[in-house]
């Protein structure tokens, strides 16, 4: 069972109907009992990274996430919920996030040229720099649905997948059983769909 | 680097999806989930939905239509029509919807836009607007382009952008029906006058009107149809490849 984690951003219809799509068995949860049964954990998010972390520290869900995902448990944050498991975000201020991947959240405004638009909105092709079981299904090329204004900076060696925007921007990260896409694999067509099915398909890591 | 979407629109009345041709004779086309699979699995970057009901119950039934699409379609869905509130956002967003896009009901109340954007993002508020021209200058008009509001359309897209709204639909009454290629003037007067992504709709007849269109206007984020690919006049499979061949970005 993959747990969706539920803090109270953001509509999870779509992400719900997606792994369902891919025969997966989901559910949206509050309950910290429920994260701890899951086999699998997803933190989704949209809208501001400032919000987001405070639900996320005020609900005690973050430290479930991050106690789990530290026992091994294969965790995906997207959109936003891939930000917040950076260790801070510079997004109207400064925040702390989960600090499970090493780097930071800044805006995308920083690194782009002036005449393009922001947000990133739109289908890009990936381009991958590391090998990773979230792309066993995909091709490098293959387009992927974004919108957001920030982007992770200095990732390091977790920097699996960037799209480029006038600048390489992160796509996508991982760092042992911790994954997170800045894309949405639920509106990203049949490629987003073999994402989130790959990522149904892994085992939890011993350590 | 991003490339240009390729949007269908689908009008749906009381479940089924219509266009008419200057907003007029609106004919009975196809079942709005099948569409949708269909264009998803075919290549469509977008689907816009557009409630042209204006009874309760139609407006009930395009609801549970819009959560069945979205159960079986991942690709964004923008929804509009009969968005008159911050509640009627809540209910289209709660079905699936990504975006929602605003027309009469920003024209009855601007404030709307910078309501919605406060609460869901920029990225989530549409600005769409039925354009023609009147005397030389663009107008909006509301009611489905049957009402001259004598409002500027540049300086009414401005203002919408300011209050937070995240992507303009340029609806050309002029060249909407048509199909002698997008209106181009017009959206080169919208590209020049803001800095979010816009999208072209009116006018489009054959594939080479959306080459034209991204050729001659590198700004045009992405181009939306519906009776050309409703009634499979143009496949966008073809048309993508087309476009790949003039060195425009698609996803294929």
């Amino acid at each position: 069972m993959i747990a969706i984690v539920d803090y109270g951003v953001g509509n999870l219809f779509s992400l719900c109907s997606s792994f369902a799509a891919v025969g997966a068995d989901a559910v949206v949860t509050a309950d910290p009992d429920v994260i701890r049964q899951a086999d699998k954990i997803i933190l989704p998010g949209v809208g501001a990274f400032g919000d987001a972390a405070t639900k996320l520290r005020e609900s005690g869900l973050g430290e479930v996430v991050k106690s789990e995902a530290k026992n091994g448990k294969p965790l995906m944050g997207i959109c936003l919920g891939m930000q917040l498991l950076f260790e801070k975000s510079y997004e109207y201020g400064e925040h702390e996030g989960l600090g499970l991947i090493p780097g930071e959240i800044r805006p995308i405004a920083d690194v782009i040229p002036k005449d393009l638009k922001i947000p990133h909105i739109g289908w890009n092709p990936l381009r991958f720099h590391r090998e990773s079981p979230l792309f066993k299904h995909v091709k490098e090329g293959d387009c992927v649905y974004f919108v957001h204004s920030f982007y992770a900076a200095n990732c390091d060696d977790a920097l699996l997948a960037s799209a480029e925007y006038g600048a390489e921007l992160t796509a996508a990260v991982g760092r042992g059983n911790v994954y997170g896409c800045q894309f949405h694999p639920e509106k990203s067509g049949n490629v987003g769909l073999s994402i989130l099915r790959a990522f149904c398909e892994m085992e939890v890591t011993s350590c | 680097m991003i490339t240009k979407r390729i949007i269908p629109c689908l009008d749906v009345k009381n479940g089924r999806v219509v266009k008419g041709v200057n907003f007029a004779g609106l004919s009975d086309v196809s079942s709005p989930v099948e569409l949708a699979k269909y264009y998803s699995d075919h290549g469509a970057d977008e689907l816009v939905f557009y409630d042209i009901t204006a009874s309760a119950e139609g407006r009930q039934l395009f609801t549970d239509i819009l959560c069945e699409v979205a159960r079986t379609v991942f690709i964004p869905l923008t929804v509009g029509g009969g968005i008159n509130t911050v509640d009627d956002f809540d209910r289209v967003l709660k079905c699936g919807a990504d975006k929602v896009s605003v027309n009469s009901g920003a024209i009855r109340n601007p404030a709307l836009i910078g309501e919605a954007a406060k609460r869901y993002g920029d990225q989530c508020v549409v600005l769409s607007v039925d354009i023609a021209r009147v005397d030389g200058t663009f107008r909006v008009f509301a009611k489905g382009g049957r009402e001259n509001t004598g409002m500027e359309a540049i300086e009414w897209i401005r203002r919408g952008v300011d209050a937070g709204a995240g992507e303009i639909v340029v609806n050309s009454i002029d060249t909407d029906g048509v199909k002698r290629g997008f209106d181009l003037e017009m959206l080169e007067a919208v590209c020049n006058a803001v800095s979010v992504p816009v999208i072209a709709s009116g006018g489009a007849g054959c594939i080479d009107h959306f080459t034209t269109l991204f050729q001659a206007l590198p700004k045009v984020d992405a181009g939306l149809a519906a009776s050309i690919f409703h009634f499979r006049e143009v496949e966008i499979k073809d048309l993508k490849a087309e476009l790949r061949k003039n060195n425009i970005p698609v996803r294929l």
